[in-house]
């Protein structure tokens, strides 16, 4: 079962309905217990990075670190990927998960920021998220803060310079844009994560 | 690059759809949830769904209907039309819409704005806005009740407020060109674009390629909505995007 993680912000019923529709058995779920006995995990996310300070308060934190020790695969959605990281500008003082180093940072001045719409990608071809996809492909995005290119990028798209759209390493992955609005590029993408 | 979106609106009465688009290979071409997954893979870019149905106890309905076009539908879905609370918010949320769009409601209490952009994301705040000009001024009112209660406000000052409530994008009509096929209204659109920092969609007057090619130019719109312009000779947005993309405006190909 995989286990979509509602920590109260936003709104995770387009996650939802995407692995339905891909005959995925999942569940949104708020319980720590629930989350560690997970085949997989799907943390989506929108809003501000601070709401992510609910997850350690709420034991969900540990109950994801816990997986993720274990191996368990973990996808992290827009927001979701963000508090991969070690910090963000957006909320200094809400640590991250530290699962990438770095940190998220605004966009230049020279964009309209928030990043919203579809935007394409340069995908790392030996990117296992990406597998089956054609090369450039159009995503839905929508956020305010971004995340560097590294060497765990799997795609990497400009908005003002160019910055990771993707990451991957071992069982672990992150979007920043949304795949479950991404029509079929962003099926196929969740359809690899279930397929791991 | 960012391309310029191309939004599909649906208009809705009672569960069907009100001056649609007609698609051959369709069982039924007044169902939204239908025509909308149809719009998708004819290529828009995006769906709105707008509930112009002035009933409020047709709410169950409509609700059912947005349940049954999301289910099937993976490109960003926006309901407006009779949202006036959190709770009616919530609600359009909870059967899988991605945004809201409210007008009426967040004009006559603003802090709805607010509200609806601090538990589901300022993402999923859309602030529509119906402006006409002014007699003999570059300026243009915002109007409520689907464009019949003049609100006094000027236009451009309500979609910097709306920004800085927490909306997301402005979906924004101009009542002079609506339902003209002469245009979108380039001059308002450029004058709320450059006003503000979140994403601009224009709508209104939509009657050909060139037009959307002169608001993404001349009217620094970040999308534009077409409802009737399939009447108008083009069939697909595949080939509205087609004729666009030669014109060097960026748009998502193949789609």
């Amino acid at each position: 079962m995989i286990a979509i993680v509602d920590y109260g912000a936003g709104n995770l019923v387009s996650v939802k309905k995407a692995l339905d529709w891909l005959g995925q058995e999942c569940a949104i779920s708020s319980q720590p217990e629930q989350v560690a006995k997970s085949s997989k995990i799907v943390l989506p996310g929108v809003g501000h990075f601070a709401s992510t300070a609910a997850l350690a308060r709420s034991g969900l934190q540990a109950a994801i670190r816990d997986a993720i020790g274990r191996g368990v695969p973990f996808l992290g959605i827009c927001v979701g990927m963000q508090w991969m990281l070690e910090h963000s500008q957006e909320s200094p003082e809400t640590p991250g998960l530290g699962l990438f180093p770095g940190e998220c940072e605004r966009f230049p001045p020279s964009v309209k920021s928030p990043h919203v719409g579809w935007n394409q990608l340069e995908l790392n071809p030996s990117s296992r998220l990406f597998r089956g996809i054609p090369a450039l492909p159009f995503v839905y995005f929508t956020h305010s803060y971004r995340i560097p290119v590294s060497e765990a990028t799997a795609a990497c798209c400009d908005y003002g310079g160019r910055f990771s759209a993707a990451l991957e390493r071992d069982h672990l992955f992150g979007v920043q844009f949304h795949p479950e609005k991404s029509a079929d590029v962003g099926l196929q993408l969740l359809s690899n994560f279930c397929a791991l | 690059m960012l391309t310029k979106r191309i939004i599909a609106c649906l208009d809705v009465d009672g569960g069907r759809v009100v001056k649609g688009v007609q698609f051959e290979d369709l069982r039924d071409a007044g169902d939204p949830a239908d025509l909308a997954k149809a719009h998708s893979e004819s290529g828009a870019d995006e769906v709105v769904l707008l509930d112009i149905s002035a009933a409020h106890q047709q709410r169950a309905t409509l609700l059912e209907t947005v349940r049954r076009a999301a289910r099937q539908l993976f490109i960003p879905l926006t309901v407006g039309g009779g949202i006036r609370s959190l709770e009616d918010a919530a609600a359009v949320f909870s059967t899988g819409a991605d945004k809201i769009s409210i007008n009426s409601a967040a004009l006559s209490n603003p802090n709805l704005i607010t509200q609806i952009a601090e538990r589901f994301g300022s993402q999923a705040v859309v602030v529509a806005i119906d402006a006409k000009r002014r007699a003999n001024a570059a300026a243009w009112e915002a109007f409520t009740h689907g464009g019949r209660t003049a609100s006094g406000r000027d236009a451009v000052e309500w979609a910097r407020e709306a920004e800085s409530r927490g909306a997301g994008e402005i979906l924004l009509t101009s009542m002079d060109r609506d339902g003209t096929a002469s245009g979108f209204d380039c001059d308002l659109t450029r004058a709320v674009a450059d006003s503000v920092r979140i994403p601009v969609i224009a709508s209104g007057g939509a009657g050909d390629a060139r037009h959307f090619a002169e608001v993404f130019r001349e009217g620094h719109a970040d999308a534009a909505l077409a409802a009737s312009i399939f009447h108008y000779g083009i069939h697909r947005f595949a080939d509205l995007k087609h004729q666009l993309s030669l014109q060097g405006i960026p748009m998502r190909l193949p789609c």
